[in-house]
């Protein structure tokens, strides 16, 4: 790449020589290669950075720990990378409050082992390993436990940004309940890097439990699982309080499974009352703290590969059934492969595709148009770019997309940070 | 336009009966659950439809007119005051409960409909409407979006913007969008929801909330703890969420707010330095176990008393003290100051000890009532009206409390918002850079600032783009500000 018209110099006066490196392939946005990586050790660097960048018109692309740059669309442009990987530390933790303060760069894992030294996680847990605070924020991430904790915007309570400007920026605090000024914390939970860089973060936690039980069906039937998943969310003969509420579908057969987590008589009880109550769907099995978390690190890996079409799609929790039938039988008629898993008491579920480009581009329009038709969403998370060419990874957008422009405009205005990349073309 | 074509415009939207115009009339109008302040409108609009909604604020937006959206009008920091030369939305009238949807767990409502009434709706399908603030047997679902209201349960369940899944929104220049998933979660996008719950009625007026509920608990127990002092009962406070029960709710009184609460609705509360009262709710299983834990932890905190409510009608009594605890200052004081502050939970006795010394030092009364589990109190400063000079003092005092609040780490609002009456206070909790970047999210909903001006921000910052006729603000008139 061409850098002699970058001001490599001036930014390494900013972080330092040893921060600005020349980007390499590795480095690519979706085949977008930028031309530097920077990385600021403090905010007031990534300040400087900033104001830099923007003086110059360069195009930034925030990154973590990169475990999510494939999502969205190949930018327009990237100049840098930024990079919050000098920003890794955990800047307050109160055990008594149950509140974390961190940077960005902070790896999830190091967050979670650091906060299980005092009982306590933050109840999101994503599948992918290696990312970061900032980006578990930039990229709304979000696992299992969703059903019990909810997702980034539920528990953030504070953050801390650098605009496209240099301008340093915070909304929210350190206590839970809060409502002084208006909540940037969640308009920044899911932007992808595209308002400004998210430089820290600040989450409610919540105390691990005591022990688990795992119930899980193995069934033959698609329809089975939404049947299982509406029963244990219904109930009228037990109140499940779930903690998480998972589906697969791949090779012709399903599991879903239910994750009941608290103290010993609780789960215990909760758990014997479902095996009960799932018998006639099927043999319900039943498994302990250590055989469960081996069962859930398999059973929820995501149900593709490199190089295969990746969707997540998102709709009404009682259309599970719909949803199902629908990427199955696109699937099918275009002679591509589907596996399926998802939160099911969520209505989120994720389609692994793979198959030619033809056939994989028919399966997401057939499934869009449904679901979209219905309110949802059906998002391109991953994809070889021969077929991101052909599709908008986001989907069509509703009538919200003039004011998501007008909201990107007043927060960066030269379209500088990661450009192209989010939906409509932000 | 003047008044009387603004009022003619109105009426052809809404009919005669829907617009007031009358000064007497408009009278009834000129607060909210606020009274400090008073503004008497230009005019009153009741809507009976989202439709007639978009057509009045489109009509306001064409004419340049500022508005202000209203629920039931019981916000206590003048979040929903009117302004002069403007139009007061009235929402009362867009009461419909419009789906219940129990598979998917979702209620579609009009923004006028009262908080209660969602809870009472899906009662019989074994399911509620998880947020509770003390005014919601009045209080409206728009005003407690506009608001982010709390309530006693929001410790474990979380406030309005953990429930509220989608909106259909009015934006201020009278178009329509449609935020947040609804019954689809993880709709792609920004989080315009998340930004807009909370926004005090300042981004635009909500008129279709797509709301979650949730299953009732199997179990729930209520007790009630007496202790000598305040700093006691934190301590139990402490030793609860340090054991790692998450209670539904943990409530203290202070011995003035006791008092004040058994002179008014008579709730037999024993005589005491504080109170708690603590509910769990869950499985019954996890519900049994942790309660015995709780009332340990009270023992060992030197409880002097500990009351189980046996059935639903003496932990409906708890509850009642509880929540009389504001109207009940009456029966002690002519008048009261109801503020509202955080601090981290680790910091209550801190402030509560600064907050007696402030006490002292004014020479006024103060009487503390808080969700404690979240550290957010309700110091209510007790004065006289009558005593000239005693209602500034009071003010003052209570600004001081909050700003101890923010010394210990926590914030100016926890629930009641911070509307007309803290706006001057946001300078103590936000830098100008944090507070303009916040208005770049007003500028792009709102560019000619029309939709509830003159509330949160003390320095509103002028948006840059001026399509069509609207006034120019006297200090950027003044070159006295940049355009933002």
């Amino acid at each position: 790449m061409q850098t002699q018209n970058l001001p490599t110099e001036e930014l390494q006066n900013i972080v330092g020589a040893d921060n600005v490196r020349e980007a390499t392939a590795e480095d690519a946005v979706e085949g977008v290669e930028p031309s530097l990586v920077v990385e600021p050790g403090t905010i007031e660097e990534t300040s400087e950075v900033m104001k830099l960048a923007g003086r110059e018109g360069l195009a930034v692309s925030p990154r973590g720990g990169g475990t999510k740059m494939g999502l969205g669309n190949p930018p327009t442009r990237v100049d840098l990378i930024l990079s919050t990987s000098r920003m890794n530390e955990i800047i307050e933790h109160v055990p008594g409050d149950q509140i974390v303060r961190t940077q960005a760069g902070l790896k999830m894992e190091d967050l979670q082992e650091s906060l299980a030294e005092s009982d306590q996680l933050l109840g999101i847990d994503p599948q992918e390993e290696g990312g970061t605070v900032g980006g578990l924020v930039a990229a709304n991430s979000s696992g299992p436990r969703r059903l019990r904790y909810g997702t980034v915007r539920d528990l953030i309570i504070g953050i801390k940004v650098v605009l496209a400007d240099g301008t340093v920026a915070k909304a929210g605090g350190k206590v839970v309940k809060n409502v002084a000024g208006y909540d940037l914390s969640k308009l920044f939970t899911g932007s992808l890097g595209t308002l400004g860089v998210i430089a820290e973060a600040n989450f409610r936690l919540h105390p691990i439990r005591e022990t688990a039980r795992t119930v899980f069906v193995e069934v033959d039937e698609p329809d089975q699982i939404p049947e299982v998943a509406q029963a244990l969310t219904h109930s009228s003969a037990s109140q499940f309080v779930l903690d998480a509420l998972e589906m697969r579908w791949e090779d012709d057969r399903g599991v879903i499974a239910a994750l009941f987590e608290g103290i010993e008589p609780a789960v215990e009880a909760q758990s014997s009352a479902a095996v009960e109550l799932l018998r006639s769907h099927g043999e319900a099995k039943l498994l302990g703290k250590e055989d469960g978390d081996e069962f859930w690190d398999d059973f929820t890996r995501r149900p593709w590969a490199k190089g295969d079409v990746a969707l997540k799609i998102g709709a009404p929790p009682a259309d599970l059934s719909a949803v199902l039938d629908s990427v199955r039988g696109a699937a099918e008629r275009a002679g591509v492969e589907a596996r399926l898993s998802g939160h099911a008491g969520i209505g989120v579920t994720f389609a692994g595709l793979s198959g030619e480009d033809d056939g994989l581009v028919a399966v997401v329009e057939e499934v869009r148009e449904i679901r979209v038709r219905r309110g949802g969403s059906v998002v391109v998370q991953e994809a070889p770019l021969s077929v991101k060419e052909r599709l908008e990874v986001w989907g069509p957008v509703g009538d919200y997309l003039g004011l998501t422009r007008r909201v990107k405009e007043k927060f960066d205005p030269g379209y500088n940070m990661n450009p192209g990349r989010f939906l409509g073309g932000i | 336009m003047d008044r009387g074509q603004l009022i003619e415009t109105m009426q052809e939207i809404l009919g005669p009966e829907g617009v007031i115009h009358k000064r007497e009339e408009l009278r009834t109008y000129e607060c909210d659950g606020l009274m400090n302040y008073r503004v008497i409108p230009d005019l009153v609009v009741l809507p009976e439809s989202a439709e007639q909604v978009q057509q009045v604020v489109r009509a306001c937006y064409d004419e340049g007119v500022p508005f202000v959206a209203r629920g039931s009008g019981t916000g206590l920091s003048g979040g929903a005051l009117p302004v002069e030369s403007g139009v007061l939305i009235v929402l009362t009238r867009l009461r419909r409960i419009l789906e219940v949807d129990i598979p998917n767990g979702r209620v579609v409502v009009e923004p006028g409909v009262i908080n209660v009434w969602v809870s009472q709706e899906v009662a019989g399908e074994g399911y509620y409407y998880a947020p509770d603030p003390a005014s919601q047997v009045v209080s409206s679902i728009g005003g407690n979006l506009a608001e982010n209201s709390g309530g006693v349960h929001c410790l474990k369940y979380g406030f309005t913007t953990n429930h509220v899944m989608g909106a259909e929104v009015v934006l201020p220049d009278g178009s329509v969008v449609h935020i947040g998933g609804g019954k689809s979660p993880d709709a792609p996008g920004y989080e315009l929801l998340g930004a807009f719950v909370g926004s005090e009625g300042t981004l635009g007026i909500a008129t279709k909330i797509t709301l979650r509920i949730l299953r009732q608990p199997e179990a729930v127990r209520t007790l009630l703890a007496a202790f000598e002092d305040t700093e006691e009962a934190g301590g139990a406070v402490s030793g609860i969420i340090g054991g790692g029960i998450l209670p539904a709710a943990i409530e203290m009184m202070d011995s003035l707010t006791i008092q004040a609460v058994e002179k008014q609705v008579s709730p037999g509360f024993p005589e005491a330095g504080a109170i708690l009262i603590v509910e769990l709710d869950g499985p019954e299983a996890e519900v049994a176990k942790q309660f015995d834990q709780v009332i340990q932890v009270c023992e060992n905190n030197n409880a002097s008393e500990i009351r189980v409510a046996e059935d639903d009608e003496e932990r409906a009594l708890f509850w009642k003290g509880r929540k009389a605890a504001f109207g009940a200052m009456g029966s002690i004081s002519n008048d009261y100051y109801v503020q509202d502050g955080v601090v981290p939970r680790t910091e209550l006795g801190a402030t509560l000890k600064k907050i007696a010394e402030l006490s002292e030092e004014y020479g006024l009364r103060v009487a503390n009532v808080f969700h404690a589990g979240d550290g957010n109190l309700h110091p209510l400063v007790l004065y006289d009206n009558d005593v000239p000079g005693e209602a500034d003092k009071a003010e003052e005092l209570a600004g001081e409390i909050v700003f101890a609040c923010l010394e210990h780490g926590g914030s100016l609002t926890g629930e009641h918002g911070i509307g007309r009456d803290k706006m001057k206070y946001m300078p103590q909790m936000f830098t100008s850079d944090d507070m303009d970047v916040m208005q770049l999210l007003r500028c792009a909903f709102d560019p000619h600032r029309i939709c509830n001006p003159g509330k949160i921000f003390p320095t509103p910052r002028l948006c840059g783009e001026r399509p069509g006729p609207f006034h120019m603000h006297p200090v950027q008139k003044a070159g006295l500000a940049e355009n933002f």
